[in-house]
Formats: C-alpha cells, structure tokens, sequence
C-alpha cells in the first residue's frame, strides 16, 4: 500500500503529490499577495512564511525524489495515446524538476538580497544563506528567475491539472483517481 | 607638641582634601548650566537579528536641550526630540520600512520624545537618567546611561546608552528574526546656551 505497484501509486506518493501540490499553490497565492499588499508590515510577514514554506517544498521535493527513485513507475493507461505518454512524462518530470528549482531560485533570491533578512523558517530553524555574492543586480537576477519559474510551473501545473480533469470527468479513466488512493491488487495493495 | 603637629598635618591635609572634593565634583557640578545639544552628536541604534549582526543606523535630525543644576547634579534635566523620518541606514529600502506605519509611522507620529524624570549621579561623571519616552502615540519609561566623555569651555560631551523594548511602543514588527531591544548608543555635544 505505501509502495508503487505496476499499475498504481503507493500511499507515500501520493502524499508526496498532494502535499507538494498543496503547498505549491499556498505559495503562489503567499507570494503574489505580499507583493500586493498596502501594509509593509503585512508584507514582511507574509516574505516570511513564503520563505518558511519555500524551505519544506524544497525539502519535501527532495525527498519525494529520493522516493521515487526507489519506486516503480506504474504503467500509463491504455487510454493515452502516444503523445500523450510523451506529453504527461514531460511534464511530470519537470514539474519534479521545478519544485526543486523553484524554493533554490527563491534560496538564491534571499541571499543574494541586500536587505540581509534571515531565513528563521518557521521562527524555530535559522537557514543558511547559500555562497553567493550579495548585490543589488544579483539580487534583481534571482528574483526574476524566480518570478519566471514560478509563473512557468503554476502554467505546467495547470495544464497537467487540465489533463486529469479531462481523463476524469470527459474519458471517465482511471488516471485522476489513481493518484487520490491505493488501489488494493489482487495479491492485495500495490506495494 | 603631638598637639602641634596635629594641628599643622590638618593645616596641610585640610586643603587637599577639599581638592580631592572639588576634584570628583567637577566633570558634573562644575558643568554647571543650561546646555542645547548640536547637530554634531550622534544618535546611534543596534537591532540584533538571529544569525548575528543586525541592523545599524542612525538619526540625522534630532533637537534637545539638558541643564546641569551644580549644586544638586539630580535636580539636572534632559528633554530630546528627534524625527524618525531621518532615520538612516546602509539600506534604503528598510530606512522606507523603518519610516512607514509598519514601524515608526512617521506620517502620524513625526516626532519621537524623551522627557527625563529624575537623574541618578553614578559616579565622578556619570549619571542615570531615567523618564518618559513617547513614540507612536505611546508613553513609557525608559533608562539611560549617561557619562561624561570631553569638557572644554561651555562645551561638555556626553556619552549616553540605554535599551529600549519596541513592542510595547506597537513596534515589534519582525520579532523574532529581529531583537525586540533597540540598543541607542548617543554621543551627545551640548554649547552652553
């Protein structure tokens, strides 16, 4: 039941997919809002969280990679065409990629800022800065990558949320439902 | 003749001793006047911040006077006012922070006063002086450390510090990343007015 069988996800990954799915969300909305708000005082704490929920989605996607490559693949269904299976694997696999280079970019972003605000996750953990040079232009560098991975990933987010939709309510396939819960084999649950 | 010479050694002593008197009372009683505080000084802050270091600045615009009573040192007054719209650091973007309504509010609350109470002599030439310090609309009391640090002719340079909590001024944005503690460190340079 935790592990992948050859036909359906394990219970840890679909946590994993909910669970960073979830928080990628949170902080697109944290992010775009504390760029909006009046009050700077607000602003500030908003950054803050963002930079607290940025952390875990880094280390969430790390290990969520670990895992996978621990994991078996389960097979695509026979209502995908070829395409399709090039299209979704794509997109899978960068979205992987982006959940570890998006929270890095937003890693890269505070410590190259001359504002020197300290990474406090959570107010509990101090983060390191990473070695990189601090200075304005640095600083203007990583924001916008940043700003762009993060607008490029919620498009990939959303056309992969398109996609099960469509398996879901329009071919009435198995693609959605399989990753909202184990499916129980016939040698019991998919391991 | 032990009598004598009794009498001659407090003959001698008498006057040196009330040197040695005039001596310890000079830096504050012998400064004796009504002073204004220059726009040479210096007021100084320290924010500590969780990884070590913090935020340093300062306030360019400030305004006050102090008066030094010679015959009683804690009957002496201080009254200091400065303009948190001036505040300085290395960073532009947290000097706006500092002056928007997240901190200082500058736009309600353009001045920050200090009223003192009461002064405490501590030494030859040091004092604690303790009173009432308005920001934001809100009144508290605070204590300062206040040593002698130069003298010349109608000048006296003071050398004053104290700790200051923010959050009971409504301040506390940023905490616990930042110290909820402002550390001033002030030189102030009174003119005899």
């Amino acid at each position: 039941m935790l592990r992948n069988g050859p036909e359906s996800f394990g219970l840890v990954a679909i946590l994993f997919h909910w669970v960073v799915a979830l928080l990628f969300v949170g902080q697109m909305v944290l992010g775009v809002t504390s760029q909006w708000v009046q009050s700077m005082a607000l602003q500030f704490v908003l950054i803050q969280w963002h930079k607290s929920f940025g952390f875990l989605l880094l280390g969430l996607s790390a290990l969520r990679l670990v895992w996978a490559g621990t994991q078996m693949r389960p097979r695509a269904l026979k209502t995908l065409g070829r395409a399709e299976r090039v299209a979704s694997r794509t997109v899978q696999s960068l979205l992987y990629l982006l959940m570890l280079a998006l929270p890095m970019a937003g890693w890269a972003l505070v410590s190259t800022s001359t504002l020197e605000v300290p990474s406090f996750a959570f107010n509990l953990v101090v983060i390191p800065d990473l070695p990189l040079v601090r200075s304005e232009g640095n600083e203007n560098f990583w924001r916008e990558v940043h700003s762009w991975l993060a607008y490029g990933t919620a498009v990939l987010a959303a056309g992969h949320m398109a996609a099960a939709l469509r398996h879901h309510f329009w071919l009435g396939d198995e693609v959605l439902k399989r990753m909202l819960r184990p499916r129980r084999t016939r040698r019991g649950y998919g391991r | 003749m032990f009598r004598h010479a009794t009498r001659s050694l407090m003959v001698c002593l008498v006057p040196v001793l009330g040197l040695a008197v005039n001596a310890r009372a000079d830096a504050l009683s012998e400064a004796a006047g009504r002073y204004s505080i220059e726009p040479s000084s210096r007021i100084a802050f320290h924010v500590g911040q969780v990884a070590g270091g913090g935020i340093n600045g300062d306030f360019a615009q400030f305004r006050g006077t102090f008066s030094i009573d010679g015959d009683n040192v804690g009957r002496s007054k201080v009254s200091l006012t400065l303009m948190p719209a001036s505040v300085r650091t290395r960073e532009k973007r947290v000097e706006n922070f500092l002056r928007s309504d997240a901190v200082f509010d500058v736009e309600k609350f353009p001045e920050i006063t200090f009223q003192s109470t009461s002064v405490t002599r501590t030494g030859e030439a040091s004092a604690l002086i303790d009173g009432m310090l308005t920001a934001r609309g809100k009144t508290r009391k605070a204590q300062f450390a206040a040593s002698v640090s130069d003298r010349t002719r109608g000048r006296i340079v003071f050398h004053v510090q104290g700790k200051v909590l923010r959050s009971p001024y409504g301040m506390d944005v940023g905490t616990p990343i930042y110290s909820n503690v402002v550390e001033f460190d002030m030189v102030l340079q009174g003119r005899r007015s």
